[in-house]
């Protein structure tokens, strides 16, 4: 009985968690139903970005794992927390710009900086640097619209960045941030 | 290419740490390890939703629809239509690129090309839930808002600076 109480917890817990994708798969059917082409040019893109999920996160998710067990909160804090000035700044722009992948798997890197309690504003910096500011994507950037084109969007962004990480900073109340941190102790 | 040579560069900087970590304590690593998995398996209903969107959202909007939204217009309805487009499409990186360079062949102007890049890496409508179950609502929509308002504002830069930098 309690066996088969809990069996029925797991199956509500796993169809919960995977609504959504569920839906997804649903809306998937659909396309299947009434264009034929559509869902198959769907499910062309899905295979191709599930490979890639697969070829950018497992390092990613490993060296946050090894970051969180190995870097101790205080040396974080003294790297990228408060008062860590601008070497903290430069410390989240380089992490997000050298990092590959797509911006879902910078949240999570977010989150264990956010453990570590590295400070709200080069959190924000470093999704605006993983958003826009990657290497790899500069060389794709450069070749399709011109060196120059690739070069002032760069230049620019590093500006925007600071920005959006100072509105931020300041629209963002200091209670509502330590909610979020307690939330990323978890992990 | 370049994605390639990154991608192995991070592998690599993963098993340089992995093996160091094994050698310096078996038991932390396998700590470090389950904790990747478990944040991992915690975030992948949501990232497999994510990715069928993206899917059937290519599947409508592909490069041709794009550039037939994007191409012919021009002045701020333009901008404004290449920003909306770039914030709820996610493009891969490849992708991305050879979009952007078909809507310049096709004869779009650079700052609605810039529109369309920009938000299309800063602002992410398909990644919203990952980003409020990551943050909170408030910090992702605001985020999202703050960078689709500069976005516009980088693009007109951008052709301002192209048109005086021959």
């Amino acid at each position: 009985m309690r066996e088969n109480n809990k069996k029925a917890f797991n199956l509500k817990n796993f169809l919960k968690q995977y609504l959504f994708f569920i839906i997804t798969l649903v809306l998937l059917g659909i396309f299947f139903i009434f264009k034929f082409d559509a869902g198959l040019k769907a499910t062309n893109v899905i295979i191709y970005s599930f490979k890639e999920m697969l070829l950018v996160l497992p390092p990613i998710f490993i060296l946050i794992g090894l970051l969180d067990v190995w870097i101790s909160k205080e040396t974080m804090i003294k790297l990228m927390g408060e008062g860590s000035g601008l070497k903290g700044i430069l410390l989240a722009f380089l992490i997000g710009t050298v990092a590959a992948g797509p911006l879902y798997a910078g949240f999570p890197v977010a989150m264990i900086l956010m453990k570590k309690h590295v400070k709200f504003f080069n959190i924000i910096i470093f999704i605006g640097a993983w958003s826009t500011t990657k290497i790899p994507m500069l060389l794709y950037e450069m070749s399709a619209l011109g060196f120059k084109f690739a070069l002032i969007r760069l230049a620019l962004n590093i500006f925007v960045i600071i920005i959006i990480a100072y509105v931020m900073e300041i629209l963002i109340k200091k209670d509502e941030v330590s909610v979020i941190y307690k939330k990323a102790e978890d992990f | 290419m370049g994605n390639y040579i990154f991608n192995g560069t991070i592998y690599l900087i993963a098993i340089v740490f992995l093996i160091i970590s094994f050698i310096k304590s078996r038991q932390k690593t396998k700590k470090a390890l389950i904790k990747a998995w478990n944040s991992f398996k915690n975030i992948l209903p949501m990232l497999l939703g994510i990715i069928t969107v993206i899917g059937l959202m290519l599947a409508i909007l592909d490069p041709e629809i794009i550039k037939k939204i994007i191409g012919e217009k021009s002045g701020a309805l333009g901008v404004l239509l290449s920003s909306i487009v770039g914030s709820v499409t996610l493009l891969p990186g490849v992708v991305a690129f050879s979009t952007a360079a078909l809507l310049l062949s096709s004869g779009a102007g650079y700052i609605q090309i810039a529109a369309f890049v920009q938000t299309l890496m800063m602002v992410g409508i398909v990644t919203l839930p990952m980003e409020i179950k990551y943050f909170n609502k408030k910090i992702a929509i605001l985020r999202n808002a703050i960078s689709f308002i500069l976005s516009i504002g980088v693009a007109y830069l951008i052709g301002f600076i192209l048109g005086i930098w021959k």
